[in-house]
């Protein structure tokens, strides 16, 4: 390892290390607004759409919405199996499948 | 079986979807990494020490185009703020706890831990040893993300060209899994698709800060719809 990857590592597990610690470790003395409680459920699925809809439209970092978009197309069929399953093993396994079987097809005709 | 026992076991147990999601995830990483200019170390510390799936993919994207460690540092930050959020969410099931459960809990906390053990704190019943629940998803998720990194390498040593089978897909696919469960309320639909809109309208930020900012935006908007629900109906023009 190098010394600049030493430094890296070192320095992104503090910021991560401190963002993630940082209200357990002050929790006796954090007094949270009532509005800020009622935010909190918002949270994760506002954070996860974020990132989903960019990764999915725009996979390859250009705009692809057509069904030769692999991702797109896992990502309709991820959505209809996790709406009809309510089953998150299930869910992610037929969107993985998806994928991949769609892309091997799409490659082979 | 103790009551600890069965918490960590069922918290390992419900987050086994999650591992198959974290699978190619973990390999592309692994698989990229050292490609990138990362030494083969370096690649295994990253998921040992920083254990942040979507910065560790950043970080070896900067790496790879040759950016100060500053700035990567800086950008880990960012993309992992969303962290706090999900600790702001989880404090008050855990202030009662000790710091020496509530650093390595800390560590620990990713975004399916925090998805599994959300909804296990949900639950009153025996609240008590919950937190033993959340320690065994966090375990279960840390062990799986060092596996599937360390084969990631050697496969992506082998196979050259790995990184171009669209392993990254395993991400929003998992992602797509854990946000559906949380689409029951219409607040809750206005505030994913507005973050989502956001999201795209926001990619040219610099540094991932569009996530940051359009989660701001999809909470913003989920809140505010939320109280116009609350608003008697009698308000309405006759």
């Amino acid at each position: 390892m190098t010394a600049a990857e030493v430094l890296m590592i070192l320095g992104m597990t503090g910021v991560t290390f401190g963002v993630r610690y940082f209200l357990f470790a002050l929790a006796e003395r954090v007094r949270m607004a009532p509005w800020i409680e009622a935010s909190l459920k918002f949270i994760p699925p506002a954070v996860l759409s974020a990132i989903i809809l960019p990764a999915v439209l725009l996979p390859r970092g250009e705009w692809e919405i057509s069904l030769s978009n692999p991702y797109l197309v896992a990502a309709v069929v991820t959505t209809a199996a996790g709406v009809m399953t309510r089953n998150l093993l299930a869910t992610i396994a037929i969107g993985l499948f998806a994928f991949f079987a769609y892309r091997l097809i799409a490659f082979t005709f | 079986m103790s009551d600890r026992r069965r918490e960590f076991l069922s918290g390992a147990r419900d987050t086994l979807p999650l591992l198959l999601g974290a699978f190619p995830f973990g390999m592309i990483y692994g698989a990229l990494a050292v490609p990138s200019g990362l030494s083969p170390a370096a690649t295994m510390a990253m998921s040992a020490l920083v254990f942040a799936g979507a910065s560790q993919f950043i970080a070896v994207g900067l790496v790879a185009a040759h950016t100060p460690v500053a700035i990567i540092v800086a950008t880990t930050f960012i993309v992992n703020l969303r962290h706090m959020l999900y600790s702001a969410t989880l404090l008050p099931h855990l202030k009662q706890l000790p710091q020496r459960w509530r650093a390595p809990l800390a560590f620990w906390l990713t975004d399916e831990t925090f998805a599994v053990a959300v909804r296990r704190y949900a639950r009153k019943d025996s609240a008590n040893s919950a937190h033993w629940y959340q320690l065994g998803s966090s375990i279960a998720m840390y062990v799986n993300w060092q596996f599937w990194t360390l084969l990631g390498m050697i496969v992506g040593d082998r196979i050259p060209d790995a990184s171009s089978w669209g392993l990254d897909v395993a991400m929003p696919v998992t992602f797509i899994g854990m946000i559906i469960p949380f689409v029951k309320t219409i607040p809750m639909a206005v505030c994913i698709l507005t973050a989502g809109a956001a999201g795209l309208l926001t990619l040219g930020l610099p540094y991932k800060l569009g996530i940051l900012a359009s989660a701001l935006a999809g909470i913003a908007a989920g809140m505010a719809a939320e109280r116009a629900r609350r608003k008697p109906k009698g308000a309405r023009a006759a």
